[in-house]
């Protein structure tokens, strides 16, 4: 019922291609992240989707109704949170709740029942009378929230919400906002930049750039295979390194250090046959210290409290990151360290198409 | 701030056809067509009957496209009509208004918006009260005034009491309480008097909003009618509104040279705000809507 | 702590800056304001040179409770009538017809716009050719009426307020498109996604966030109209039978034709009570209907 697909959609503007080929289906009751960078095209497909954009090529599929293209915004069936939240300034929240409710000529006594009703989830009975203007960042996106909710619609769509709010608000938010989509069993479409987000959230996160699908699945997935060197740079904070090097044999060589790989990745490193990769492991994955097979010069360290990120230069210029804990001995800047990466948590890009190379 | 042009960058930016139906774009043309017909017709046919002669105009059926153009109307209008003579004493007394609005609306505005000084909010309630009093209250006695001070008939008549404005201090303050503190700060210490901070940079800054004080007055002295009929007496001093009634008493078989002399009356002005759109737009609107 | 003698020489900049405009002011509205009161309390003689006379309140009494006052107050409040609303709603009407990102709308908005550049002096001759039953157009579209439109004393005051709202066209059309501009886009988007029809969104969301601008118009379109002069000089001149007297053409021709300054003062007290009186009513009114967002 709240289905929704994407099939083969594509956006032109003039001749910028805004969304390449989109092919994304959203099963009933799932919380689906869009992620990716500012212009990759995760806006623009939302809008799509919600019918405040033409289709260039493809279909819109919403519920069971099949192809959406020629529907109009209104008739939808889908609820929107802006990223201004869009509320009606002139007027009260309750009859900014109200709204689509009047829109669709409920009778009174049942409009008022429902919006009682939104009102109750996100506790705002005592906010029913004032105006936008006079409510914070977070009671706004409150009412932008129970006018979406108040239709019980197929889907909601959602563009960027925390992002207009203060960094702790936005923590609390987020999961209010789970336990939401949970308490109403609705499917949620979520577009946001910020990874932290994507990855709390989401039963499965869509990273989109330039207009395409990169890659699709739930979060921990995404984390631990990316399916690309994007991929691998934009999920995980500090992100992951990511160094050129070459295959030598079953190794990889960076810097002049040879990375053995494990043997099934070594066969299809093989079998892909290309000389250049890019050799990806995350800060986490690398250790400093005294006999490790790769030599590094200390730039700076980062302290964050519980964790400490060591910035080094490699003997080719190259730049990792490495994460280590607070009770770590901690190396001195311009020091020399030798690091050492954990096996089994090498991932491997052809250098050419950035893709990743499985085992 | 910039404030884009009353054409393209002002609508939606985003362009959705989604919602609209070929046959609700066609609908939605051909009444702005129709409407803009409408409201252009009376300029154009003035503009062909100012180039036809008189026996085409009132012949029927009317000439709507002048085959056979006739200047002369315009040099009639120009020379016998005196239009030339008008345009002269139009364009003289409207620079004169215009400089001096702008600059006693700069001093004033600069006083209320850089300096302290005591009975600062009763004297600013004082230039907004003579937003409230209508010019025809005044005229009688102005009458008499300019007549005691030998301005009858004369530039200085004409002009002079229209050389301060209320609302020009009003809008200029704005624009100068915009300009940041630290800015005058910088420049107390980098030894910059008052008047170099006035020209130097609180005028250069509030440029846009001088600009549209400066479109607004122009306007409005090239506009004005009642007080140039009731202080001009000849020729030598008539301004081009009121030399159009001249123009206006000819007979009907005149009316071209009429229409002529209407054309060039108007043509300044296409021109001007042809040119100076965007701070025709910022200074007729201040004030009326926010932000 | 800036120094007292600081203090003195900023004070004396501020009042020299400002002493221009408070000079012109002084002599040219104030001086003039006040004494105009004074005026009417002075009866003109019929013949110049002979002293006027004081009568107190009595010509104030005369003149206002005059049938020809009267009549000029009736006809300028129903010129009032038939050009405030009618001009706003056209100049709103265009500007929502030309609010959209249309291939060319641009030139429909210059050509909206294009009564901005003309003055009353203008658009009275170009009409009042239009009207002229010799050499304008309305004979020949069948409009021919007897007598003819400007000297008919029932058509001819509804004729000044075309040619007034054509005139004044042009600048509606720029206050409300800016007015328009500030409304952000995604609340009509919002209100789409809502499911609210075209017609909706514009009763709903259009017309209560244009309701400041609306409310400015109003307000300045009425005073405006209250001194409405040229056109009247230009086209009717008071006629005909005095059906388009308004008021500022009444002071003038008291002041101008008959020489008598004494109720020409009264009438144009009259014109400035009236003004402020409906100002302020329109303030307290309307006002409350504004929603300022």
């Amino acid at each position: 019922m709240g289905r929704v697909a994407f099939v083969g959609v594509t956006k032109r503007f003039d001749d910028v291609v805004a969304v390449d080929h989109l092919d994304l289906e959203i099963a009933d009751q799932e919380f689906l992240v869009l992620l990716g960078p500012s212009g990759c095209g995760k806006s623009t497909a939302l809008r799509m989707l919600a019918g405040l954009e033409d289709v260039s090529e493809g279909s819109i599929e919403i519920g069971f109704r099949g192809d959406m293209n020629n529907v109009e915004a209104k008739d939808r069936d889908l609820a929107m949170v802006f990223q201004s939240y869009a509320l009606y300034p002139h007027m009260t929240v309750r009859r900014n709740i109200e709204f689509p409710l009047k829109s669709r000529h409920v009778p009174k006594a049942e409009r008022d029942e429902l919006v009682a009703d939104a009102a109750q989830s996100l506790g705002l009975e005592a906010l029913l009378d004032r105006k936008p203007a006079q409510l914070s960042g977070g009671q706004r996106q409150r009412v932008a929230l129970a006018r979406a909710i108040v239709r019980r619609p197929t889907a909601f769509l959602m563009d960027e919400p925390l992002s207009n709010l203060d960094a702790k608000l936005r923590v609390q938010t987020r999961a209010e906002l789970i336990e939401l989509q949970q308490r109403l069993s609705a499917t949620f479409i979520y577009v946001t930049h910020d990874q932290v987000e994507a990855m709390t959230m989401g039963d499965r996160i869509a990273i989109m750039n330039e207009g395409r699908l990169q890659q699709v699945g739930p979060p921990q997935e995404v984390y631990d295979r990316p399916a690309n060197v994007f991929v691998a740079r934009f999920i995980g904070s500090p992100p992951m390194n990511t160094v050129a090097g070459e295959v030598v044999g079953d190794s990889i060589m960076v810097a002049g250090t040879a990375f053995p790989l494990p043997g099934p990745l070594a066969a299809a490193v093989r079998a892909a046959g290309c000389a250049a990769v890019v050799l990806g492991v995350r800060p986490e994955h690398l250790e400093i210290g005294a006999d490790g097979p790769l030599p590094a010069t200390v730039v700076v360290v980062e302290s964050l409290g519980h964790e400490r990120h060591v910035i080094c230069r490699l003997d080719d210029g190259q730049m990792v990151i490495v994460r280590i804990q607070s009770d770590e001995a901690v190396p001195a800047a311009e020091s020399t360290v030798r690091l050492s990466a954990d096996p089994g948590q090498l991932h491997v890009f052809d250098a050419a198409t950035e893709l990743r190379i499985d085992a | 701030m910039p404030e884009p042009a009353p054409t393209e960058s002002v609508l939606p930016a985003k362009a959705n056809r989604g919602e609209h139906s070929l046959a609700r774009r066609l609908l939605r043309y051909g009444l702005l067509t129709v409407l803009a017909f409408i409201i252009v017709f009376p300029l154009y046919i003035t503009v062909v009957n100012s180039l036809l002669t008189p026996q085409q105009i009132t012949s029927r059926p009317p000439t709507f496209f002048p085959k056979d153009p006739q200047w002369d109307s315009y040099s009639r209008a120009w020379n016998v009509g005196n239009m030339s003579k008008y345009l002269v004493n139009s364009a003289i007394v409207t620079a004169i208004i215009t400089v001096g609005q702008v600059c006693t609306a700069i001093l004033a505005a600069y006083a209320f918006a850089f300096l302290v000084f005591p009975l600062k909010r009763t004297i600013f309630a004082v230039f907004l009260a003579t937003l409230m009093v209508p010019f025809e209250i005044t005229i009688i006695t102005n009458l008499t005034t300019i007549s005691d001070l030998g301005w009858y008939n004369s530039y200085q008549g004409l002009a002079v009491p229209f050389l301060a404005t209320g609302f020009g201090a009003f809008l200029l303050r704005q624009a100068f309480l915009q300009v940041p503190h630290d800015l005058r700060d910088a420049a107390a210490l980098d030894g910059y008097g008052h008047f170099r901070f006035m020209t130097r940079v609180a005028v250069p800054l509030a440029r846009p909003a001088v600009a549209a004080l400066a479109v607004f007055a122009f306007l409005g002295a090239w506009n004005q009618y009642l007080w140039p009929l009731l202080v001009t007496e000849d020729d030598k001093y008539r301004t081009v509104q009121i030399g159009l009634k001249q123009l206006s008493r000819n007979s009907i078989d005149q009316v071209n040279v009429t229409l002529a002399g209407v054309v060039i009356a108007a043509l300044p002005l296409v021109i001007l705000l042809l040119v100076f759109q965007k701070q025709l737009v910022r200074g007729l609107t201040a004030g009326a809507v926010k932000g | 702590m800036i120094s007292r003698q600081r203090r003195a020489r900023e004070m004396s900049l501020a009042y020299f800056l400002l002493l221009p405009s408070l000079a012109i002011f002084a002599l040219f509205v104030f001086y003039p304001f006040f004494k105009n009161f004074y005026l009417g309390l002075f009866r003109t003689p019929p013949f110049p040179g002979l002293p006027k006379t004081y009568v107190g309140f009595d010509q104030y009494s005369e003149v206002l409770s005059s049938s020809e006052f009267l009549n000029s107050l009736k006809t300028t409040i129903a010129f009032a009538i038939m050009t405030v609303p009618t001009g706003i709603v056209l100049g709103l009407g265009l500007a929502v017809l030309a609010h959209r990102q249309l291939r060319g709308v641009g030139i429909y908005r210059t050509i909206f716009s294009s009564t901005v550049a003309t003055s009353v002096a203008v658009a009275s001759v170009i009409f009042g050719t239009l009207f002229n039953p010799v050499v304008g157009l309305l004979p020949w579209l069948g409009i021919d009426p007897r007598p003819p439109i400007l000297d008919n004393p029932d058509l001819a005051l509804p004729a000044v307020a075309i040619v007034t709202i054509w005139q004044t066209l042009g600048l509606t059309f720029i206050l409300m498109s800016s007015g328009l501009q500030t409304i952000p886009e995604d609340l009509y988007e919002a209100a789409r996604v809502d499911g609210a029809t075209p017609t909706r969104r514009f009763w709903q969301v259009t017309l209560p966030l244009l309701s400041p601008t609306i409310f400015f118009a109003v307000v300045v379109g009425s005073i405006f109209a209250f001194q409405t002069f040229g056109q009247i000089d230009l086209l009717t001149q008071g006629g005909p039978l005095k059906r388009t007297n308004v008021l500022t053409y009444f002071i003038v021709t008291s002041l101008r034709q008959q020489n008598n300054d004494g109720k020409a003062a009264v009438l144009a007290v009259a014109l400035f009570s009236i003004t402020l009186v409906l100002t302020l009513i329109q303030v307290r009114v309307l006002e409350r209907r504004v929603h300022y967002a």
